[in-house]
Protein backbone atom coordinates (compact mmCIF):
# COMPACT_ATOMS: atom_id res chain seq x y z
CA UNK A 1 0.00 0.00 0.00
CA UNK A 2 2.84 2.52 0.98
CA UNK A 3 4.52 1.60 -2.11
CA UNK A 4 1.19 2.54 -4.30
CA UNK A 5 1.42 5.66 -2.70
CA UNK A 6 4.59 6.76 -3.12
CA UNK A 7 4.42 5.22 -7.07
CA UNK A 8 1.35 7.27 -7.71
CA UNK A 9 0.83 10.05 -4.89
CA UNK A 10 1.65 12.83 -7.94
CA UNK A 11 -0.40 10.56 -10.13
CA UNK A 12 -3.34 10.49 -7.37
CA UNK A 13 -3.33 14.41 -6.52
CA UNK A 14 -3.01 15.69 -10.80
CA UNK A 15 -6.42 13.63 -11.29
CA UNK A 16 -7.74 15.32 -7.70
CA UNK A 17 -6.50 18.81 -8.92
CA UNK A 18 -7.90 18.40 -12.35
CA UNK A 19 -11.27 16.64 -11.35
CA UNK A 20 -12.16 19.13 -8.07
CA UNK A 21 -11.32 22.16 -10.95
CA UNK A 22 -14.01 20.77 -13.75
CA UNK A 23 -16.29 20.36 -10.62
CA UNK A 24 -15.77 23.69 -9.07
CA UNK A 25 -16.50 25.41 -12.64
CA UNK A 26 -19.39 22.85 -13.35
CA UNK A 27 -21.09 23.89 -9.84
CA UNK A 28 -20.79 27.29 -10.71
CA UNK A 29 -22.78 27.48 -13.34
CA UNK A 30 -24.92 24.26 -12.01
CA UNK A 31 -25.60 25.48 -8.56
CA UNK A 32 -24.35 28.91 -8.68
CA UNK A 33 -21.18 28.10 -6.69
CA UNK A 34 -18.97 31.42 -6.64
CA UNK A 35 -15.40 29.77 -5.74
CA UNK A 36 -14.46 29.64 -9.36
CA UNK A 37 -16.63 31.21 -12.36
CA UNK A 38 -16.24 31.11 -15.82
CA UNK A 39 -14.27 28.46 -17.71
CA UNK A 40 -10.29 28.39 -19.00
CA UNK A 41 -10.34 31.19 -21.19
CA UNK A 42 -11.70 33.51 -17.95
CA UNK A 43 -12.49 33.03 -14.81
CA UNK A 44 -13.72 34.94 -11.56
CA UNK A 45 -12.02 33.46 -8.54
CA UNK A 46 -14.29 33.35 -5.26
CA UNK A 47 -15.98 37.37 -6.50
CA UNK A 48 -12.20 38.78 -6.06
CA UNK A 49 -9.98 38.61 -8.72
CA UNK A 50 -10.07 37.83 -12.59
CA UNK A 51 -7.75 35.90 -14.34
CA UNK A 52 -7.64 34.78 -18.14
CA UNK A 53 -5.44 32.53 -20.52
CA UNK A 54 -2.81 34.80 -21.22
CA UNK A 55 -2.61 33.07 -25.14
CA UNK A 56 -6.37 33.59 -25.47
CA UNK A 57 -5.98 37.03 -24.69
CA UNK A 58 -2.56 37.30 -26.69
CA UNK A 59 -4.50 35.68 -29.96
CA UNK A 60 -6.98 38.51 -29.52
CA UNK A 61 -4.35 41.16 -29.39
CA UNK A 62 -3.32 39.77 -32.63
CA UNK A 63 -7.41 40.07 -34.32
CA UNK A 64 -6.79 43.64 -33.01
CA UNK A 65 -9.35 43.37 -30.17
CA UNK A 66 -9.20 46.15 -27.63
CA UNK A 67 -7.72 44.52 -24.41
CA UNK A 68 -9.85 45.28 -21.21
CA UNK A 69 -7.82 46.12 -18.37
CA UNK A 70 -9.95 42.88 -16.34
CA UNK A 71 -8.39 40.81 -18.98
CA UNK A 72 -5.12 42.31 -19.34
CA UNK A 73 -4.53 42.13 -15.39
CA UNK A 74 -5.83 38.52 -15.84
CA UNK A 75 -3.82 37.55 -18.25
CA UNK A 76 -0.63 38.63 -16.51
CA UNK A 77 -1.69 37.08 -13.12
CA UNK A 78 -2.03 33.76 -15.21
CA UNK A 79 1.67 33.91 -16.88
CA UNK A 80 3.10 34.80 -13.44
CA UNK A 81 2.10 32.60 -11.45
CA UNK A 82 2.90 29.31 -14.68
CA UNK A 83 6.40 31.48 -15.29
CA UNK A 84 6.50 30.83 -11.09
CA UNK A 85 5.37 27.21 -10.91
CA UNK A 86 6.35 25.61 -14.13
CA UNK A 87 4.54 26.62 -17.46
CA UNK A 88 3.44 23.55 -18.50
CA UNK A 89 2.20 22.65 -15.01
CA UNK A 90 -1.31 23.85 -16.52
CA UNK A 91 -1.09 20.71 -18.83
CA UNK A 92 -0.58 18.28 -16.44
CA UNK A 93 -2.65 19.54 -13.51
CA UNK A 94 -5.31 21.58 -14.90
CA UNK A 95 -6.11 20.61 -19.01
CA UNK A 96 -8.57 18.14 -19.04
CA UNK A 97 -7.19 17.07 -22.27
CA UNK A 98 -4.45 15.50 -20.22
CA UNK A 99 -6.88 12.92 -18.81
CA UNK A 100 -7.72 11.37 -22.56
CA UNK A 101 -3.90 11.72 -23.64
CA UNK A 102 -2.80 10.15 -20.62
CA UNK A 103 -5.34 7.31 -20.90
CA UNK A 104 -4.04 6.82 -24.70
CA UNK A 105 -0.43 6.79 -23.86
CA UNK A 106 -1.20 4.66 -20.76
CA UNK A 107 -3.04 1.71 -23.61
CA UNK A 108 -0.14 2.23 -25.56
CA UNK A 109 2.15 1.78 -23.02
CA UNK A 110 0.32 -1.62 -21.78
CA UNK A 111 -0.27 -3.18 -25.36
CA UNK A 112 3.37 -2.57 -26.42
CA UNK A 113 2.09 -0.47 -29.61
CA UNK A 114 5.34 1.66 -29.14
CA UNK A 115 7.26 -1.78 -30.17
CA UNK A 116 5.13 -2.20 -33.03
CA UNK A 117 5.06 1.27 -34.61
CA UNK A 118 8.95 2.04 -34.09
CA UNK A 119 9.91 4.85 -33.00
CA UNK A 120 10.48 6.96 -35.97
CA UNK A 121 8.14 9.69 -35.71
CA UNK A 122 6.86 11.52 -38.78
CA UNK A 123 6.54 15.59 -37.70
CA UNK A 124 8.89 16.83 -34.71
CA UNK A 125 7.63 18.50 -31.56
CA UNK A 126 8.73 21.46 -32.57
CA UNK A 127 5.47 21.53 -34.63
CA UNK A 128 3.42 23.20 -31.88
CA UNK A 129 5.49 26.18 -32.18
CA UNK A 130 4.67 26.52 -35.65
CA UNK A 131 1.39 25.97 -34.39
CA UNK A 132 1.79 28.98 -32.41
CA UNK A 133 2.95 31.24 -34.53
CA UNK A 134 0.14 30.16 -37.24
CA UNK A 135 -2.47 30.30 -35.22
CA UNK A 136 -1.19 34.81 -34.28
CA UNK A 137 -1.13 35.02 -38.22
CA UNK A 138 -4.54 33.08 -38.53
CA UNK A 139 -6.07 35.34 -35.78
CA UNK A 140 -4.67 38.93 -37.50
CA UNK A 141 -5.90 37.92 -41.35
CA UNK A 142 -9.60 37.03 -39.75
CA UNK A 143 -10.50 39.38 -37.03
CA UNK A 144 -10.66 37.13 -34.18
CA UNK A 145 -8.93 34.35 -31.95
CA UNK A 146 -8.10 31.50 -34.10
CA UNK A 147 -6.88 28.96 -31.69
CA UNK A 148 -9.75 29.63 -29.36
CA UNK A 149 -12.35 29.02 -32.22
CA UNK A 150 -11.32 25.56 -32.80
CA UNK A 151 -9.41 24.78 -29.77
CA UNK A 152 -10.77 20.87 -28.13
CA UNK A 153 -9.48 22.10 -25.43
CA UNK A 154 -11.90 24.89 -24.69
CA UNK A 155 -14.79 22.26 -26.18
CA UNK A 156 -14.04 20.00 -23.60
CA UNK A 157 -14.20 22.60 -21.06
CA UNK A 158 -16.75 24.51 -21.62
CA UNK A 159 -18.66 21.72 -22.95
CA UNK A 160 -18.28 20.08 -19.15
CA UNK A 161 -19.35 23.56 -17.71
CA UNK A 162 -22.06 24.55 -20.48
CA UNK A 163 -23.44 21.72 -22.01
CA UNK A 164 -21.48 19.44 -24.63
CA UNK A 165 -23.38 19.44 -27.95
CA UNK A 166 -20.94 17.46 -30.77
CA UNK A 167 -17.75 18.79 -29.00
CA UNK A 168 -17.09 15.09 -27.22
CA UNK A 169 -16.27 14.02 -30.61
CA UNK A 170 -12.81 16.24 -30.25
CA UNK A 171 -11.83 13.92 -27.18
CA UNK A 172 -12.44 11.21 -29.24
CA UNK A 173 -10.95 12.34 -32.56
CA UNK A 174 -7.73 13.67 -29.84
CA UNK A 175 -7.82 10.01 -27.86
CA UNK A 176 -7.49 8.16 -31.43
CA UNK A 177 -4.92 10.19 -32.69
CA UNK A 178 -2.57 9.53 -29.88
CA UNK A 179 -3.32 5.69 -29.49
CA UNK A 180 -3.43 5.13 -33.09
CA UNK A 181 -1.46 7.60 -35.05
CA UNK A 182 1.05 9.50 -32.92
CA UNK A 183 2.50 8.86 -29.38
CA UNK A 184 2.23 12.36 -27.46
CA UNK A 185 0.86 13.28 -30.46
CA UNK A 186 -1.48 16.38 -29.37
CA UNK A 187 0.21 17.45 -25.98
CA UNK A 188 3.62 16.86 -27.21
CA UNK A 189 3.64 17.54 -30.86
CA UNK A 190 0.70 20.07 -31.71
CA UNK A 191 -0.95 21.93 -29.42
CA UNK A 192 -0.16 25.32 -29.43
CA UNK A 193 -1.39 25.92 -25.43
CA UNK A 194 1.58 23.82 -24.35
CA UNK A 195 4.04 25.53 -27.00
CA UNK A 196 3.17 28.43 -25.46
CA UNK A 197 3.41 27.87 -22.04
CA UNK A 198 6.44 25.66 -22.66
CA UNK A 199 8.33 29.29 -24.03
CA UNK A 200 6.52 30.90 -20.42
CA UNK A 201 8.16 27.44 -18.39
CA UNK A 202 11.66 28.26 -19.91
CA UNK A 203 12.48 30.28 -16.58
CA UNK A 204 10.16 28.84 -13.91
CA UNK A 205 11.68 28.32 -10.14
CA UNK A 206 10.22 24.92 -9.88
CA UNK A 207 11.63 22.01 -11.54
CA UNK A 208 12.69 18.65 -11.43
CA UNK A 209 16.07 17.87 -10.27
CA UNK A 210 17.82 14.63 -10.85
CA UNK A 211 20.47 13.09 -9.06
CA UNK A 212 22.69 11.22 -10.82
CA UNK A 213 24.37 8.95 -8.01
CA UNK A 214 21.02 7.38 -6.85
CA UNK A 215 20.34 6.17 -10.59
CA UNK A 216 20.19 2.81 -11.14
CA UNK A 217 19.69 3.33 -15.30
CA UNK A 218 16.34 1.52 -14.82
CA UNK A 219 14.76 3.81 -17.70
CA UNK A 220 11.25 3.87 -16.02
CA UNK A 221 10.87 7.99 -16.12
CA UNK A 222 11.90 8.13 -19.58
CA UNK A 223 9.41 5.18 -20.81
CA UNK A 224 6.67 6.78 -18.76
CA UNK A 225 7.70 10.75 -19.53
CA UNK A 226 5.54 12.38 -22.18
CA UNK A 227 8.16 14.61 -22.96
CA UNK A 228 11.11 12.11 -22.70
CA UNK A 229 13.32 14.02 -24.33
CA UNK A 230 13.70 16.59 -21.63
CA UNK A 231 15.17 14.12 -19.74
CA UNK A 232 18.38 13.37 -21.47
CA UNK A 233 20.39 13.65 -18.07
CA UNK A 234 19.10 10.88 -16.93
CA UNK A 235 22.17 8.53 -15.51
CA UNK A 236 24.60 10.95 -16.76
CA UNK A 237 25.03 14.20 -14.94
CA UNK A 238 22.87 15.93 -11.92
CA UNK A 239 20.85 18.60 -13.26
CA UNK A 240 17.70 20.13 -13.35
CA UNK A 241 15.12 19.46 -15.91
CA UNK A 242 15.61 22.95 -17.55
CA UNK A 243 13.08 22.23 -20.93
CA UNK A 244 9.92 24.60 -21.14
CA UNK A 245 8.28 21.34 -22.74
CA UNK A 246 8.47 19.61 -19.29
CA UNK A 247 4.91 19.98 -18.00
CA UNK A 248 6.08 19.07 -14.30
CA UNK A 249 3.54 16.00 -14.01
CA UNK A 250 5.83 14.15 -11.81
CA UNK A 251 5.23 10.67 -13.51
CA UNK A 252 8.68 10.49 -13.48
CA UNK A 253 9.09 10.99 -9.56
CA UNK A 254 6.35 8.42 -9.06
CA UNK A 255 7.98 5.55 -10.62
CA UNK A 256 11.59 6.23 -9.57
CA UNK A 257 12.50 3.37 -7.11
CA UNK A 258 15.59 5.12 -6.56
CA UNK A 259 15.26 8.36 -5.03
CA UNK A 260 17.20 9.96 -7.97
CA UNK A 261 14.48 12.30 -8.91
CA UNK A 262 12.30 14.92 -6.94
CA UNK A 263 11.19 18.96 -6.84
CA UNK A 264 13.31 21.42 -6.31
CA UNK A 265 13.77 25.35 -6.78
CA UNK A 266 15.88 25.68 -9.66
CA UNK A 267 19.37 25.56 -9.25
CA UNK A 268 19.90 29.52 -10.10
CA UNK A 269 23.89 28.73 -9.72
CA UNK A 270 24.08 25.98 -12.27
CA UNK A 271 25.08 28.27 -15.24
CA UNK A 272 27.40 26.37 -17.54
CA UNK B 1 32.90 10.22 -57.87
CA UNK B 2 32.10 6.45 -57.67
CA UNK B 3 28.92 5.35 -59.45
CA UNK B 4 25.69 5.36 -56.83
CA UNK B 5 27.91 6.86 -53.97
CA UNK B 6 25.89 10.55 -53.70
CA UNK B 7 27.36 13.49 -52.08
CA UNK B 8 25.88 14.14 -48.13
CA UNK B 9 23.50 16.37 -47.80
CA UNK B 10 24.86 19.42 -46.31
CA UNK B 11 23.58 21.40 -42.82
CA UNK B 12 22.37 24.61 -44.65
CA UNK B 13 20.75 22.35 -47.42
CA UNK B 14 19.19 20.34 -44.79
CA UNK B 15 18.24 23.43 -42.77
CA UNK B 16 16.85 25.16 -45.70
CA UNK B 17 14.66 22.70 -46.60
CA UNK B 18 13.36 22.24 -43.06
CA UNK B 19 12.31 26.16 -43.20
CA UNK B 20 10.56 25.85 -46.32
CA UNK B 21 8.78 22.81 -45.36
CA UNK B 22 7.51 24.27 -42.33
CA UNK B 23 6.58 27.55 -44.34
CA UNK B 24 5.17 25.41 -46.58
CA UNK B 25 2.98 23.60 -44.53
CA UNK B 26 2.02 26.47 -42.53
CA UNK B 27 1.07 28.16 -45.13
CA UNK B 28 -1.30 24.97 -46.02
CA UNK B 29 -3.04 24.84 -43.09
CA UNK B 30 -3.20 28.44 -42.57
CA UNK B 31 -5.71 28.23 -45.59
CA UNK B 32 -7.34 25.52 -44.43
CA UNK B 33 -7.67 27.12 -40.74
CA UNK B 34 -8.70 30.77 -42.28
CA UNK B 35 -11.24 28.83 -44.63
CA UNK B 36 -13.25 27.39 -41.85
CA UNK B 37 -13.08 30.46 -39.56
CA UNK B 38 -14.52 32.20 -42.24
CA UNK B 39 -17.49 29.63 -42.92
CA UNK B 40 -17.99 28.88 -39.25
CA UNK B 41 -18.18 32.67 -38.22
CA UNK B 42 -20.80 33.75 -40.79
CA UNK B 43 -24.14 33.59 -38.81
CA UNK B 44 -25.97 36.73 -39.52
CA UNK B 45 -29.44 35.60 -37.68
CA UNK B 46 -27.81 35.46 -34.37
CA UNK B 47 -29.16 37.36 -31.23
CA UNK B 48 -26.36 38.69 -29.16
CA UNK B 49 -26.71 39.43 -25.38
CA UNK B 50 -27.97 42.61 -24.04
CA UNK B 51 -25.31 45.75 -24.92
CA UNK B 52 -23.06 43.50 -26.81
CA UNK B 53 -21.06 45.52 -29.44
CA UNK B 54 -21.08 45.10 -33.13
CA UNK B 55 -20.85 41.85 -34.39
CA UNK B 56 -17.89 42.17 -36.01
CA UNK B 57 -15.96 44.03 -32.74
CA UNK B 58 -17.77 41.32 -30.93
CA UNK B 59 -16.00 38.31 -32.51
CA UNK B 60 -12.96 39.58 -31.45
CA UNK B 61 -13.41 40.96 -28.07
CA UNK B 62 -15.60 38.05 -26.94
CA UNK B 63 -13.00 35.75 -24.82
CA UNK B 64 -16.50 33.02 -24.53
CA UNK B 65 -15.67 32.24 -20.95
CA UNK B 66 -19.68 32.10 -20.04
CA UNK B 67 -19.68 34.43 -17.21
CA UNK B 68 -22.99 36.29 -18.89
CA UNK B 69 -24.68 32.95 -18.84
CA UNK B 70 -23.96 32.01 -15.60
CA UNK B 71 -25.49 35.55 -14.25
CA UNK B 72 -28.14 35.08 -16.57
CA UNK B 73 -31.95 34.61 -14.29
CA UNK B 74 -33.60 33.07 -16.67
CA UNK B 75 -31.30 30.70 -18.44
CA UNK B 76 -31.94 32.63 -21.58
CA UNK B 77 -28.24 32.63 -22.93
CA UNK B 78 -26.62 30.01 -24.23
CA UNK B 79 -22.68 29.25 -25.46
CA UNK B 80 -22.77 28.02 -28.85
CA UNK B 81 -21.39 24.58 -28.82
CA UNK B 82 -21.04 22.13 -31.35
CA UNK B 83 -23.43 21.63 -33.42
CA UNK B 84 -25.23 24.51 -32.69
CA UNK B 85 -23.99 25.99 -36.53
CA UNK B 86 -23.34 29.48 -34.55
CA UNK B 87 -19.49 31.04 -33.62
CA UNK B 88 -18.44 28.64 -31.22
CA UNK B 89 -18.18 29.49 -27.42
CA UNK B 90 -20.16 32.64 -27.64
CA UNK B 91 -23.28 33.22 -26.24
CA UNK B 92 -26.72 33.59 -27.87
CA UNK B 93 -30.51 33.62 -27.00
CA UNK B 94 -33.46 32.08 -29.13
CA UNK B 95 -36.38 34.12 -27.92
CA UNK B 96 -38.83 31.21 -28.45
CA UNK B 97 -37.32 29.10 -26.41
CA UNK B 98 -36.28 31.35 -23.56
CA UNK B 99 -36.98 35.32 -24.41
CA UNK B 100 -34.98 38.09 -22.36
CA UNK B 101 -36.88 38.99 -19.29
CA UNK B 102 -35.33 42.88 -19.89
CA UNK B 103 -34.41 42.59 -15.84
CA UNK B 104 -33.55 45.93 -14.50
CA UNK B 105 -30.67 45.38 -12.79
CA UNK B 106 -29.09 43.70 -15.82
CA UNK B 107 -26.75 40.85 -14.29
CA UNK B 108 -24.91 39.33 -17.35
CA UNK B 109 -23.35 42.85 -18.44
CA UNK B 110 -21.26 44.17 -15.69
CA UNK B 111 -19.24 40.76 -15.27
CA UNK B 112 -18.13 40.82 -19.20
CA UNK B 113 -14.38 40.95 -18.40
CA UNK B 114 -13.67 42.05 -22.00
CA UNK B 115 -15.73 44.61 -22.89
CA UNK B 116 -17.73 42.38 -25.60
CA UNK B 117 -20.72 43.76 -23.69
CA UNK B 118 -20.71 47.72 -23.14
CA UNK B 119 -22.05 48.59 -19.91
CA UNK B 120 -21.81 51.99 -21.03
CA UNK B 121 -24.24 51.90 -23.70
CA UNK B 122 -27.11 50.70 -21.64
CA UNK B 123 -26.45 53.28 -18.98
CA UNK B 124 -28.42 56.79 -18.88
CA UNK B 125 -27.80 59.34 -16.61
CA UNK B 126 -25.78 56.92 -13.72
CA UNK B 127 -28.79 54.96 -13.68
CA UNK B 128 -28.84 50.56 -15.90
CA UNK B 129 -31.33 51.46 -18.29
CA UNK B 130 -32.25 47.77 -19.79
CA UNK B 131 -34.42 49.89 -22.25
CA UNK B 132 -31.64 51.00 -24.40
CA UNK B 133 -30.83 47.46 -24.90
CA UNK B 134 -30.69 47.12 -28.51
CA UNK B 135 -30.70 42.85 -29.26
CA UNK B 136 -32.87 43.22 -32.60
CA UNK B 137 -35.95 43.99 -33.81
CA UNK B 138 -39.14 42.22 -34.01
CA UNK B 139 -40.90 41.87 -37.51
CA UNK B 140 -44.29 40.89 -38.04
CA UNK B 141 -45.17 38.31 -40.72
CA UNK B 142 -48.77 39.59 -41.83
CA UNK B 143 -49.76 36.77 -43.65
CA UNK B 144 -49.56 34.59 -41.10
CA UNK B 145 -50.48 36.79 -38.07
CA UNK B 146 -54.00 36.04 -37.21
CA UNK B 147 -54.86 39.48 -36.16
CA UNK B 148 -54.30 40.65 -39.60
CA UNK B 149 -56.59 38.12 -40.50
CA UNK B 150 -59.67 39.61 -38.80
CA UNK B 151 -58.96 37.29 -35.60
CA UNK B 152 -58.88 38.85 -32.28
CA UNK B 153 -55.15 38.68 -30.85
CA UNK B 154 -52.59 40.93 -29.00
CA UNK B 155 -50.56 38.29 -27.47
CA UNK B 156 -47.31 39.97 -28.85
CA UNK B 157 -49.04 43.46 -27.61
CA UNK B 158 -49.74 42.15 -24.01
CA UNK B 159 -45.82 40.46 -23.89
CA UNK B 160 -44.12 43.43 -24.69
CA UNK B 161 -42.60 45.26 -21.94
CA UNK B 162 -42.67 48.53 -23.42
CA UNK B 163 -46.20 47.84 -24.17
CA UNK B 164 -47.77 50.68 -26.49
CA UNK B 165 -44.43 51.74 -27.60
CA UNK B 166 -42.20 49.54 -29.64
CA UNK B 167 -45.80 47.51 -30.51
CA UNK B 168 -49.31 49.53 -30.64
CA UNK B 169 -52.52 48.30 -31.96
CA UNK B 170 -53.64 49.98 -35.42
CA UNK B 171 -57.56 49.84 -35.55
CA UNK B 172 -58.83 49.63 -38.80
CA UNK B 173 -62.21 48.13 -40.35
CA UNK B 174 -63.13 44.88 -41.75
CA UNK B 175 -64.79 45.59 -44.52
CA UNK B 176 -65.59 41.79 -45.30
CA UNK B 177 -67.98 41.50 -41.91
CA UNK B 178 -68.88 45.05 -42.62
CA UNK B 179 -68.94 45.23 -38.66
CA UNK B 180 -65.67 44.00 -37.17
CA UNK B 181 -62.24 45.85 -36.60
CA UNK B 182 -58.92 44.54 -37.62
CA UNK B 183 -56.38 45.08 -34.54
CA UNK B 184 -53.03 44.65 -36.15
CA UNK B 185 -50.03 45.14 -33.82
CA UNK B 186 -47.94 47.43 -35.21
CA UNK B 187 -43.57 47.59 -34.23
CA UNK B 188 -42.01 50.46 -33.98
CA UNK B 189 -38.01 49.89 -34.33
CA UNK B 190 -36.92 52.52 -32.54
CA UNK B 191 -38.14 51.95 -28.43
CA UNK B 192 -38.37 47.72 -30.50
CA UNK B 193 -35.02 46.05 -27.67
CA UNK B 194 -35.68 42.59 -29.72
CA UNK B 195 -36.20 40.95 -26.37
CA UNK B 196 -38.38 38.15 -27.90
CA UNK B 197 -41.46 38.46 -25.41
CA UNK B 198 -43.65 38.96 -28.21
CA UNK B 199 -42.14 35.90 -30.31
CA UNK B 200 -42.16 34.21 -27.20
CA UNK B 201 -45.75 34.89 -26.69
CA UNK B 202 -46.87 34.45 -29.98
CA UNK B 203 -50.19 32.06 -30.85
CA UNK B 204 -49.31 30.60 -34.46
CA UNK B 205 -47.52 27.20 -34.80
CA UNK B 206 -44.47 29.21 -35.90
CA UNK B 207 -44.70 32.35 -34.61
CA UNK B 208 -45.64 35.25 -36.62
CA UNK B 209 -43.49 38.11 -35.20
CA UNK B 210 -40.01 36.91 -34.94
CA UNK B 211 -36.69 38.90 -33.59
CA UNK B 212 -33.90 39.45 -36.26
CA UNK B 213 -30.60 41.79 -35.99
CA UNK B 214 -31.39 44.87 -36.97
CA UNK B 215 -28.99 44.90 -39.29
CA UNK B 216 -30.45 42.13 -41.05
CA UNK B 217 -34.07 43.48 -41.51
CA UNK B 218 -33.90 47.14 -41.53
CA UNK B 219 -32.75 49.64 -44.82
CA UNK B 220 -31.43 52.70 -44.79
CA UNK B 221 -32.62 55.58 -47.42
CA UNK B 222 -29.11 56.75 -47.42
CA UNK B 223 -28.16 60.50 -47.19
CA UNK B 224 -29.39 61.58 -50.47
CA UNK B 225 -33.31 61.20 -49.22
CA UNK B 226 -34.27 63.23 -46.41
CA UNK B 227 -37.24 64.64 -44.79
CA UNK B 228 -37.29 68.33 -45.71
CA UNK B 229 -40.33 68.83 -43.27
CA UNK B 230 -37.47 67.96 -40.55
CA UNK B 231 -34.99 70.52 -39.26
CA UNK B 232 -32.94 67.86 -37.87
CA UNK B 233 -33.27 65.23 -40.33
CA UNK B 234 -32.81 67.88 -43.04
CA UNK B 235 -29.23 68.29 -41.96
CA UNK B 236 -28.04 65.00 -43.10
CA UNK B 237 -27.54 65.66 -46.37
CA UNK B 238 -24.41 67.85 -45.72
CA UNK B 239 -23.06 64.20 -45.40
CA UNK B 240 -24.51 62.89 -48.44
CA UNK B 241 -21.37 62.35 -50.22
CA UNK B 242 -21.25 62.60 -54.44
CA UNK B 243 -21.99 59.41 -56.50
CA UNK B 244 -19.34 58.39 -59.27
CA UNK B 245 -21.95 57.41 -62.34
CA UNK B 246 -20.73 54.95 -64.64
CA UNK B 247 -21.83 57.29 -67.39
CA UNK B 248 -20.65 60.72 -67.95
CA UNK B 249 -23.24 63.61 -66.75
CA UNK B 250 -24.16 65.84 -69.59
CA UNK B 251 -23.15 69.21 -69.49
CA UNK B 252 -26.22 70.28 -71.03
CA UNK B 253 -28.98 71.82 -68.22
CA UNK B 254 -31.83 69.80 -68.12
CA UNK B 255 -33.83 72.72 -69.68
CA UNK B 256 -31.72 72.59 -72.50
CA UNK B 257 -32.28 69.24 -73.47
CA UNK B 258 -36.39 69.36 -72.90
CA UNK B 259 -36.35 72.45 -75.44
CA UNK B 260 -34.03 71.34 -77.96
CA UNK B 261 -35.77 68.63 -79.90
CA UNK B 262 -33.16 68.87 -83.13
CA UNK B 263 -31.90 65.80 -82.18
CA UNK B 264 -35.40 63.76 -82.26
CA UNK B 265 -36.45 64.71 -85.64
Amino acid sequence: MKQFWSNNRFLILRRLTQISILFLYFGANAWGWTILRGNLSSSIVVNFAQVSDPYAVLQMLAAGAAISLDLFIGAMTIAVFYFLIGGRAFCSWVCPINMVTDTANFIRRKLEFNRMQGQKMPITRNTRYWVLGLSLVVSALMGMAAFEFVSPISMIHRGIVFGIGFGWSSAVIIFLFDLFVLKDGWCGHICPLGGFYSLLGRFSVIRVLHSEENCTLCMKCKTVCPEHQVLHMIGKESLSVTDGACTNCARCIDVCDDEALGFSLRKLAEKK
Amino acid sequence: MPKGKREPISDRRKFIFDMARGVGVATLGGFIWSAYIDEAKASPLLLRPPAAIDEENFLKTCIKCGLCVEACPYDTLVLAKPGDHKPLGTPYFTPREIPCYMCTDIPCVPVCPSGALDLESVVTENKLDINKADMGVAVVDEESCIAFWGIQCDACYRACPLLGSAITIEYQKNERTGKHAFLKPIVHSDPCTGCGLCEHACVTQKAAIQIFPREVVQGKAGNHYIKGWDKEDDKRVGDAKAIKTTTEISKRSALNSLNDSGDLY
